[in-house]
């Protein structure tokens, strides 16, 4: 399977009905992947989603027990707000924290791995929901937004799977 | 648990199989029979009617009655639940992926520059 990774690629992986892994290999040292996942000043530069969204607020207590808070806002004014509290915290490998995405996504509880290999690093981010209702509830956030062009998607999503 | 989420529990199953992902890729191209979706498996026929009644079951596909032929067509609602889904959190993460390439690249120079901070 690590074969299969490369830089600039994203493989999404659902092993099972309660998580989605992300896998992401890049052109970095581990020491200074870690310190953009954990240091606020960093964050702010690229967990930003699709473009449009800044994010002016970012909080981040890096301790076990700490909170964490990224708000964001979008050019066209909407709000968007996520938080959790960290779990378990081990430099520069892993990063078990819960996230929540506001009122509507559930919480779920996230793992970050960080491997290096001849100085590309492997990001192993795994989102676990904590039980399938709170999975669904999150797929009732995208069907209140609409799915009209979910169908042109499934074809990539699936070509994306194979 | 309300029968949407009863549906959406069955197709995250269904989907976990790649052989049947294989199938339902192949069906969002059109309707196809048992034979031609046999055809790219090295799989027995009833091997794949075995994966083809789990889809049906889940409401991922349907069968035609129309005798030995019964054409499998996808369904789409399903599907479309868990493509939305899954189609949030990856558009999210894609994008701050990408920026995060650049911006290591970034943080490389900068450690180069001033040289790595103790």
């Amino acid at each position: 399977m690590a074969e299969k990774n490369r830089v600039g690629v994203t493989t999404f992986l659902t092993p099972s009905d309660r998580e989605i892994v992300s896998i992401r290999v890049v052109n970095a040292p581990r020491r200074l992947v870690w310190d953009a996942w954990t240091k606020s000043e960093h964050l702010q530069q690229w967990v930003l989603g699709p473009d449009g969204w800044t994010m002016p607020v970012c909080t981040v207590d890096l301790r076990p027990g700490g909170a964490w808070h990224y708000g964001y806002r979008h050019r066209d004014g909407q709000e968007m707000h996520m938080r959790g509290v960290f779990q378990h915290i081990e430099p520069p490998e892993r990063l078990v924290r819960t996230e929540s995405w506001g009122c509507d996504w559930p919480e779920t509880l996230n793992t970050l791995v960080l491997t290096e290999e001849a100085g590309l690093t492997t990001m192993t981010c795994t989102v676990l929901f904590a039980t399938k209702e709170a999975r669904d509830k999150a797929l009732g956030v995208g069907m209140r937004e609409g799915w009209s062009k979910s169908y042109d998607r499934l074809d990539r999503a699936l070509a994306d799977r194979l | 648990m309300t029968k949407g989420s009863q549906t959406l529990s069955a197709t995250f199953a269904a989907l976990a199989d790649p052989t049947r992902l294989a199938i339902l890729a192949r069906l969002s191209r059109g309707p196809a029979t048992v034979k031609e979706l046999s055809a790219p498996f090295a799989m027995s026929g009833p091997a794949v009617s075995k994966h083809l009644r789990v889809l049906e079951r889940t409401g991922l596909i349907t069968r035609g009655r129309e005798a030995q032929w019964r054409p499998c067509r996808l369904r789409a609602g399903p599907l479309k639940e868990v493509a939305e889904w899954a189609e949030t959190y990856r558009r999210f993460w894609d994008a701050s992926f990408q920026r995060l390439d650049g911006y290591l690249e970034t943080l490389k120079t900068k450690e180069r520059t001033h040289g790595r901070e103790k």
